[in-house]
């Protein structure tokens, strides 16, 4: 082991002494005297007592003093290796209180995602306004990358978002605590991390794995490309914030999967025993799943495959690296980073004691160095506390205030590359927005929830955290795949085909994090002394029409309009229809007259909402369809000369 | 061994073609009615419960115009004996609330609730297949809280609910059924009056349609058939029409309390076919107006003539 220099400095006269005492009488090793945990490391400048530690060694060696008695090395754990004396107390149980808060944390973030959908209540009366009863944002709300970004991109901070402010600081003091000990996604990655390479990744490539790799600096390219994007408008970042993809893979992707895979076991099992012991379990336990953690009925999500495609990459690629995601890519694990700096807690070093037997690197999550010999990372540190804990010769100290020289608390970047990743972030937006998807040729299915605010405007602020498609209870709302561009990817749209807007239903709103979505009320969204708030407008394909075309009486879409009065008005008539059968001799079919309700649409008066198009009977293309026209948040976007105002701001 | 194979790949073997079976095996119907229903000849087949406001505007609560007309047909241990099962089986269609008059008044529902179970019910299930969401169309109807209140197990639809039955109608085949409303011992149908704008007026026979699950928007193309068909396949022990607040117009969703008007009644019936032939006049509407009676009432599922039957008002 390579002295360390304070050391070599205070020698002086004891010089050759000392050499002699490390090379000839291997123990007592200094750091082995019993004075467990009040080591004083070694690069510390008040690390000039040495001298008083040679001393204490002296008598030791050669009579069997009171002292000596004292230093005897003992080994306290034989099953540990190295010296055998245990980490500190205080840190094996923060350990636990770690694994603890981790496993809380998951929980409390699966049940706000379980929880993310209305359900009803028997207490509740019928005027008691239909809200969720926790707040299964909160999450989204305590992210500072949500933030910061929304903050670049709106110049505010949207209601809740202060909380993430709370987190900021916490992350000032203790460092990335979050990403160790909270973080739902970081814990699943944890958890993979453990468990998929627990053949491969042992030993040695374990702990190369595990050192410090350039690649790590890759999410911070990313956070300053997001952030500059958010800048130019854009919270595109959301695409690759861990709390986002958390709710919308499990959200989107994995619960309604297993829903449907139960559903199809059960049913299978069903078809094939006709027990009613055996049925009645199945209804059982299918009223608690669809009572606790899912819905009543299947949800199906747009183009949801790839997401949880991208789910199950991110999980799988911790077979070859460790918390893949969370090391290299993530960027608030980045933002975190970059304030860790500040952190009044962290790590220290005594590098002269280290042996390297590498049972830090083993099992380290952030990859930051904790092993004697280098600096450690502080920006990448998780602070899990593990390398304390794994380390047999008492090298690792967590401590506040520690002192900083075997530390590096700034993240580790080239200059070029960040400056050129963000002005990659910066350009993407107006790529993005000349491939004709926002000014011109917006996406005529593009339909917004309802208190969405102005597309530019909700394009500065979703995050495409998925809750409002989660919550919506109609199964409406759905990840956009490219029909709002590349820039528009996951954002919320309605396919009213799979689901309509419910009427009085206003959670989307109370559950968007960054106020894409305005929390509105029943009575806005109604228009009850205001007018209502529309997402588009609905169209009759005349020859796809059962009363239009085919002489045959429907007007299901008019039973199902909402509002009041009806948009769906129907005009009744007396039309000529052929009959079925050719009349006799070969004359063709003769005529006969049906008496018709044909439907039409008032668009003063319709709110774009769906449900026509949602229960219209032609099954594969309906007759009645809504498109994003007319719709309350733009003021271009407009059928109607009484609501083109081109003196508001667009 | 070569015989067992033999008969594995035959049982495996795929002949290919097209031809699926469908609609085989016999009709199925849900017959809940009493055999003996019309032997005390003392009570009444059809009541009609009227109430007024008294001098002070205060109105009789739904409990007791139901009473009322129960009583005038032998109160409900008549209808429900010990241990039965009862399903109740309100219209919980539209996300609507008790002042709109789209779903039925959640009083009357607690009040059928509290007779069924005072008259010995064992369980009492309160269940409907909404169009709109059910769990906002259960709570903001107030059913929920009103059937919960009164003692019911209260059941939201749920994929899992639903099984494929033989109606074997004239336009209804198969279809999914909610089983929930038919695994019962007695059945009893507490429907809405109110305007329907295709069907022109609703009640009793319409309200079937919330046993039905799968994609009911087809029924339209030929309503009149379709409630007959189900009016078939559902015969109720008792049908409660529920008309103490009836949508008049923009039926059968409403929304606009201005389309709604206060008859304070309640008409209960042994025959589903006279319960709504009498109902349909309470809106101005006439039985040979309603094809679906004149289809019901020749199928022999029950008497459009109400005036035949042993009729009180009360």
């Amino acid at each position: 082991m390579e002295p360390h220099s304070s050391v070599r400095l205070d020698i002086g006269l004891d010089r050759v002494e000392s050499g002699h005492v490390h090379h000839e009488h291997v123990e007592p090793i200094p750091w082995k005297t019993g004075r467990v945990g009040a080591v004083d490391a070694i690069d510390r400048d008040t690390s000039w007592v040495a001298p008083v530690t040679a001393s204490a060694i002296a008598p030791s060696v050669t009579s069997p003093s009171p002292i000596g008695k004292l230093t005897k090395p003992k080994k306290q754990d034989p099953t540990r290796p190295g010296s055998g004396i245990p980490a500190r107390f205080r840190i094996r149980t923060l350990v636990w209180v770690r694994r603890f808060s981790q496993v809380f944390f998951f929980g409390l973030f699966c049940y706000f995602v379980f929880q993310t959908g209305f359900r009803g209540s028997f207490a509740a009366s019928s005027d008691t306004p239909v809200r969720l009863p926790y707040p299964v944002e909160a999450y989204l709300l305590s992210d500072p990358f949500v933030g910061a970004m929304t903050l670049l991109s709106t110049h505010t901070v949207y209601r809740g978002l202060l909380w993430s402010v709370g987190m900021l600081a916490l992350t000032m003091v203790f460092g990335r605590v979050f990403c160790g000990w909270i973080c739902p996604f970081g814990t699943l990655h944890h958890f993979f991390a453990w468990i998929w390479p627990s053949r491969v990744g042992r030993g040695g490539s374990r702990v190369e794995a595990n050192k410090t790799h350039t690649y790590q600096r890759v999410k911070y390219y990313l956070m300053y490309g997001f952030l500059l994007s958010a800048v130019f408008g854009s919270a595109i970042g959301g695409m690759f914030d861990p709390i986002c993809i958390a709710v919308r893979s499990i959200g989107l992707g994995v619960v309604p999967a297993a829903q449907y895979l139960t559903n199809r076991s059960v049913a299978e099992i069903d078809s094939h025993v006709s027990s009613r012991g055996v049925q009645s379990v199945a209804d059982h336990s299918q009223d608690f799943l669809s009572s606790t953690i899912w819905q009543s009925h299947q949800f199906y999500f747009h183009q949801t495959w790839l997401i949880l495609f991208l789910l199950v990459a991110v999980l799988f690629a911790n077979r070859f690296i460790p918390r893949f995601w969370c090391r290299v890519l993530c960027p608030l694990g980045a933002f975190l980073g970059v304030f860790a700096r500040f952190a009044l807690f962290g790590m220290e070093k005594d590098h002269a004691k280290c042996t390297d037997c590498n049972l830090c690197l083993v099992n380290c999550q952030g990859a930051d160095s904790p092993q004697g010999g280098v600096k450690w990372r502080q920006d990448e540190c998780h602070m899990c506390l593990n390398c304390e804990t794994a380390c047999p010769e008492d090298v690792i100290k967590f401590r506040f205030l520690p002192n900083r020289k075997s530390a590096i608390s700034k993240p580790d970047l080239q200059r070029r590359t960040a400056l050129a990743s963000a002005a990659a972030g910066a350009l993407f937006i107006p790529v993005a927005r000349v491939a004709d998807s926002l000014d011109v040729n917006y996406h005529s299915k593009v339909i917004r929830p309802p208190g969405a605010v102005e597309e530019r405007a909700f394009l500065e602020r979703c995050i495409r955290c998925a809750e409002c498609m989660k919550v919506c209870p109609n199964n409406a709302l759905h990840p956009a795949f490219f029909e709002a561009g590349v820039e528009g990817m996951w954002t919320p749209i309605l396919i009213a085909r799979i689901g309509y807007c419910e009427h009085s239903c206003v959670l989307c709103g109370q559950v968007c994090p960054t106020g894409a979505i305005q929390k509105i009320s029943e009575k806005e969204k109604l228009g009850i002394g205001q007018p209502p708030i529309k997402i588009g407008t609905a169209f009759y394909d005349h020859g796809r029409c059962l009363p239009w075309s085919m002489g045959t009486p429907c007007i299901v879409c008019e039973e199902f309009c909402p509002t009041s009065p009806k948009a769906i008005w129907v005009e009744e008539v007396d039309a000529p229809v052929r009959d079925k059968v050719p009349g006799p001799n070969g004359e063709p079919p003769a005529m006969k007259i049906v008496h018709l309700q044909r439907p039409h649409v008032d668009p003063s008066l319709c709110i774009g909402c769906g449900a026509c198009e949602k229960v219209c009977p032609v099954q594969d293309q309906p007759a009645v369809y809504i498109t994003s026209v007319g719709e309350t948040r733009s003021k271009t976007n407009v059928i109607l000369l009484e609501n083109t105002s081109y003196n508001q701001k667009t | 061994m070569l015989a067992g194979a033999a008969l594995v790949a035959r049982s495996a073997w795929d002949k290919g073609g097209l031809g699926v079976a469908t609609g085989q095996g016999a009709r199925q119907v849900r017959d809940y009615r009493l055999a003996d229903s019309t032997k005390d000849l003392a009570n009444a087949e059809l009541a009609i419960a009227r109430g007024v406001r008294d001098g002070d505007g205060k109105a009789p609560s739904a409990e007791e115009l139901v009473t009322r007309a129960l009583a005038a047909m032998g109160t409900m241990s008549a209808f429900v004996s010990q241990g039965d099962v009862v399903v109740v089986k309100p219209n919980i269609g539209w996300d609507r609330m008790p002042i709109h008059a789209a779903n039925t008044n959640p009083d009357v529902v607690g009040a059928v609730v509290k007779l069924a179970l005072a008259a010995g019910a064992k369980k009492v299930v309160v269940a409907d297949g909404s169009c709109n969401d059910p769990n906002r169309c259960f709570q903001r109807s107030g059913i929920w809280k009103s059937a919960y209140d009164n003692g019911a197990e209260v059941v939201l639809p749920a994929e899992h609910h639903y099984r494929t039955m033989r109606l074997q109608g004239d336009v209804l085949d198969e279809w999914p059924v909610f089983t929930t409303l038919v695994n019962a011992d007695k059945v009893i149908n507490v429907p809405v009056a109110k305007h329907h704008n295709l069907a022109k007026f609703t009640a009793a026979m319409k309200n079937w349609y919330g046993v039905l699950g799968g994609r009911r928007n087809r029924l339209h193309q030929n309503i009149d058939t379709s409630i007959a068909d189900l009016a078939t396949f559902m015969r109720p022990t008792l049908t409660i029409i529920d008309a103490t607040r009836v949508l008049m117009r923009n039926g059968p969703q409403g929304g606009n309390i201005d389309d709604t008007r206060e008859l304070l009644t309640v008409v209960a019936s042994v025959d589903q076919v006279a319960a709504d032939a009498y109902a349909c006049t309470l809106i101005g509407q006439h039985r040979d107006n309603l094809p679906y009676l004149k289809t019901a009432h020749d199928r022999g599922i029950g008497t459009m003539y109400w005036e035949n039957l042993r009729t009180k008002e009360v």
